[in-house]
């Protein structure tokens, strides 16, 4: 049993044209950076990508799932906000990619639905909203709600501080948020961690992503300074 | 023209960190909100949310304080308040759909005379939701900072919200940059008016009829 990834090059080789992908990150915290890289580079195209925004433009230069969109390598964005990203907005317009707009709380418990087995749940999120067209129903304690359905992937890429061989994974600060659940939701969640430690080092009372949940492993080659 | 004068971003921030109760938990949206978290008055101990994951919103960060994996809105970097914690989306939206937030301050394109919201999209924009429809309906209190009118001068305070609502009834008081307004069963209650602005000057700028409370003040930001 091997885990670990040489590079994330070859922890990406397998991720095929029109493959649903989760990409963890808010903003610019925790970004898996390195793997967007290699996907970028294999020149993967018409990908499902979810993630709360479609990546960050900042003076111009587009960054994680920017990269991808710039180049219009995604043909469907599921997320919760559009970050101002003025590619993706572009494209939406001319409709070249297409956008499901989730409420962020529901996407994040969706996600979560999909790695836990959980076949839907219902939410008052949303139930009073334009956002709930098309949306099942149901009067719980005499309150609206719809029901909302889970958001599995065939890859989730999620970036860690620190990780072990195993797959155990340690986030730091906010640079946890989307990551400890699409880890869950991937059916091959590939991990890139800014320390690859080794097995039994980690603290076993603070692992955030228990191994189970990862298949590959790699120490990203590159983080840049953004803040 | 009025002889008032507008309170800025951070004036209107500052005001609307005055109405924090000792102990509670407040989340901040993105903009005006954020503010909030760096104006809490002395001797009140409040803990700051942000639905990314963390809870304990300290000062922004500077320097060699800045971590690059501890961002608030707008790509701030934070420090954290003793006490803090960091956790998942999924956690953070549990916090706020579970009902344990006491207060949200949030933005708005629209306010209702009712206290509906409309914060989320606008005509030839794709929906920017983001954490808005999570968190209006569960936190026990619902503020709105934001200017008063639109930057053409059109009334933000309507009587029907034309843009598509985030929520029903979900606001509890406005806080803008000429005016203190609560929402309440009888409409929408006048309170404070920016120095030297008139109660007629903030009603012109309303498309709703506003109460002016009999104990009807100027903005202040002593506390």
């Amino acid at each position: 049993m091997n885990k670990v990834f040489a590079s994330s090059r070859e922890a990406v080789a397998d991720v095929f044209d029109g493959a649903t992908i989760l990409f963890g990150g808010w903003g610019l915290a925790g970004n898996p950076t390195n793997l967007i890289r290699a996907l970028f580079e294999k020149g993967v195209k018409d990908i499902v990508a979810i993630s709360n925004n479609p990546g960050t433009i900042h003076n111009g230069i587009p960054y994680d799932l920017a990269t991808l969109i710039r180049e219009k390598r995604v043909r469907k964005f599921i997320g919760s906000y559009h970050g101002w990203n003025q590619d993706f907005i572009e494209q939406w317009r001319t409709g070249e990619i297409e956008f499901e707009c989730s409420p962020q709380g529901t996407m994040a418990e969706r996600i979560r639905a999909a790695g836990a087995g959980i076949g839907g749940f219902y939410t008052t999120t949303g139930a009073d909203t334009d956002l709930a067209a098309g949306k099942e129903r149901k009067i719980i304690n005499g309150v609206e709600h719809v029901l909302e359905l889970p958001l599995p992937a065939d890859f989730a890429f999620v970036k860690a501080k620190r990780g072990d061989p195993w797959g155990n994974l340690i986030y730091r600060y906010t640079a946890q948020n989307f990551n400890s659940i699409m880890a869950m939701a991937g059916k091959v969640t590939i991990a890139e961690v800014e320390e690859l430690v080794e097995l039994g080092s980690l603290d076993v009372n603070h692992i955030h992503t228990p191994g189970i949940y990862v298949q590959r492993i790699v120490k990203g080659e590159e983080y840049e300074r953004r803040v | 023209m009025s002889a008032g004068s507008r309170l800025t971003e951070d004036q209107i921030a500052q005001r609307a960190a005055m109405e924090i109760r000792d102990g509670e938990v407040v989340n901040v949206g993105a903009g005006m909100p954020f503010l909030v978290s760096q104006y809490v008055p002395p001797g009140i101990f409040a803990m700051f949310h942000i639905e990314h994951g963390i809870l304990g919103v300290g000062k922004v960060a500077g320097g060699e304080q800045i971590d690059p994996d501890l961002l608030g809105l707008g790509r701030r970097p934070l420090i954290p308040v003793p006490g803090a914690s960091c956790f998942s989306s999924a956690e953070a939206f549990a916090m706020l759909r579970g009902g344990h937030v006491d207060l949200s301050v949030l933005g708005a394109y629209q306010v209702s005379e009712e206290g509906d919201l409309a914060n989320w999209i606008v005509p030839g924009q794709p929906s920017g939701v983001g954490g808005a429809m999570d968190i209006v309906k569960n936190v026990k209190r619902l503020f709105i900072t934001m200017t008063h009118t639109t930057k053409k001068g059109e009334p933000k305070i309507v009587k029907r919200c034309s843009l598509p609502l985030t929520g029903a009834r979900v606001v509890h008081k406005i806080f803008t940059d000429i005016a203190v307004i609560e929402v309440t069963p009888k409409g929408l209650v006048l309170e404070e008016v920016a120095p030297g602005f008139t109660p007629e000057e903030v009603q012109a700028a309303t498309e709703p009829r506003l109460i002016i409370s009999p104990e009807l003040k100027e903005i202040s930001l002593q506390s």
